[in-house]
């Protein structure tokens, strides 16, 4: 079911790999930053409770 | 208005020689190319109005991140602000200040420094028209950059981060009005566009920047 | 309700709150489908050969590059008019995400190029003016990292948002005018689509659709985060004192 790439093969899925590395850096930012500061934030606002 | 240039221009000559650095600085970027590219003057040649203006605009930078650093440290900047000169006058002031010391002497440089990369006879006069229509915008977004990064450690480096790209049309409406005329062509739709860029840039540059250094004195 | 309910942080939290799991959903969805059904039930066209199967990334991520850098002119000017902070952050938040975009566009238009133009980059108008929009975008991400206040880092951001957008449509008019260019002509253009095909136009659509929504999900997690870090902040700086 692959396609035939013929010549243009490296072309076409070093495009896709480079795309989709760059965007799955991109996600895994955000996602780690956002998981963070949400622990940060509830780690900072427990101590607020006990105070 | 008058007073506030005079007293700009003389801060920018006394400290260290501003006006000269930038033309030193501009020599020595010009004599680095043929040691880039080699000595064939043909070569040099087609080069030269693009070298000269890209090495003009990098002179520029350099005396930019101090643009508002002294006033905003010894606190004349807040004082500015207050005065009855509208904050945009008073950016408009120093960045004339700024090409008074640093453009001016550029644009009596590259004739003289075309000569060393054997710029055409026919390019002289328009680039020095194309400087003379650019470097004020150089100037005017300069100090915008300026007005974005007061106060920030290693503020050059992100000034000329933030700057440079807002060069490029100027850049290439003067590099090409230059060639073009080098060429032996019709410079003139290009000195127009770039005029008339310069002419906006002037117009609206300092609001942005007045608007920058509100936020900052706040 | 007016749409400026949800410049209030609370209200916003919950909404997006709400939202993202759907949204989630429609991104895996509508790029995962966009791009299984470009690459490989698409044929190959007639000038590219296989190659047009980039089109599924390129043409996505270059019009997603251009309209962030719109939505940031938007938001910054909502920031500065009026000072609702999910807006300035919300610009923060999307910056990354263009400024990726923007490479991914990049990448792919050099690697595209190499086998139909024989070189790995050349300066033409559309790919110059990608190149300085990258540009623009570290200088917009620098000056948020430099700058400690938030509000100040607001206000001095969004003013460059504003004069960098009018300097990115000047330097497009600039850098055409500089090089009259080899890219594609309206075929592949985001805004005529008459040249190309059904049989590709319904897998990009799906694409691009997919891209969007990558988009908002990631606009929506990172501004939820910086609302969230804007609350840490003012906490720890309570703690201090």
């Amino acid at each position: 079911m692959f396609p035939e790439l013929g010549k243009y093969a490296v072309t076409i899925l070093s495009s896709y790999g480079a795309a989709i590395g760059i965007l799955a850096v991109l996600i895994a930012v955000y996602v780690l930053r956002n998981a963070r500061i949400r622990r940060a934030l509830a780690a900072a606002e427990a101590r607020k409770a006990a105070r | 208005m008058r007073a506030l240039l005079l007293r700009d221009l003389r801060l920018a000559l006394r400290s260290g020689g501003g006006a000269g650095l930038g033309l030193a600085f501009f020599l020595i970027v010009v004599m680095l190319i043929p040691f880039g590219i080699g000595p064939d003057t043909a070569l040099l040649a087609r080069v030269a109005p693009g070298v000269l203006w890209v090495a003009a605009l990098l002179a520029c930078l350099l005396s930019l991140d101090r643009l508002f650093q002294a006033d905003a440290e010894d606190g004349s900047l807040d004082i500015i602000a207050l005065s009855p000169l509208p904050l945009e006058g008073a950016v408009l002031i120093k960045a004339l200040a700024h090409w008074m010391t640093t453009g001016l002497p550029l644009i009596v440089a590259a004739p003289v420094l075309g000569i060393t990369l054997n710029l055409p006879s026919g390019g002289y006069g328009w680039l020095i028209a194309s400087l003379a229509a650019g470097t004020p915008a150089l100037s005017a977004l300069g100090a915008f950059a300026a007005s974005l990064t007061v106060g920030l450690r290693r503020g050059g480096l992100l000034l000329s981060l933030l700057v440079l790209p807002l060069y490029i049309p100027t850049l290439i409406f003067g590099a090409r009005c230059a060639s073009v005329a080098a060429n032996g062509q019709d410079a003139l739709p290009a000195f127009l566009i770039l005029a008339g860029l310069s002419l906006g840039t002037l117009a609206l540059a300092p609001f942005a920047a007045a608007a920058a250094l509100r936020s900052q004195l706040r | 309700m007016s749409f400026w309910e949800f410049a209030n942080p609370a209200r916003f939290m919950r909404l997006s709150g709400r939202i993202l799991p759907w949204l989630v959903a429609l991104a895996v969805l509508s790029l995962g489908g966009g791009l299984i059904w470009g690459f490989f039930l698409t044929p190959d066209a007639d000038q590219f050969g296989s190659t047009v199967k980039i089109i599924y990334i390129h043409v996505p991520s270059a019009f997603l590059a251009i309209n962030i850098y719109f939505m940031m002119f938007v938001t910054s000017l909502i920031w500065l008019i009026r000072r609702h902070h999910v807006s300035a952050l919300a610009a923060k938040a999307a910056a990354p995400i263009g400024a990726a975009m923007t490479l991914v566009a990049l990448v792919t238009g050099a690697l595209w190029g190499q086998p139909m133009w024989g070189t790995w980059w050349v300066w033409d108008p559309r790919l110059t003016s990608f190149l300085i929009m990258f540009v623009f975008y570290l200088g917009y991400l620098a000056l948020w990292a430099a700058i400690e206040e938030p509000d100040k880092a607001a206000d001095l951001t969004s003013i460059l948002a504003l004069v960098g957008s009018l300097f990115a449509v000047l330097s497009r008019y600039a850098v055409n005018f500089w090089n009259q260019g080899l890219h594609q002509g309206a075929s592949l253009s985001m805004d005529a689509e008459e040249n190309v095909s059904d049989v590709f136009w319904q897998p990009l659509v799906l694409s691009i659709i997919g891209f969007f929504a990558l988009f908002l999900v990631l606009l929506l997690i990172g501004t939820r985060t910086e609302i969230r870090s804007r609350r840490l902040r003012a906490m720890l700086m309570q703690e201090a004192n």
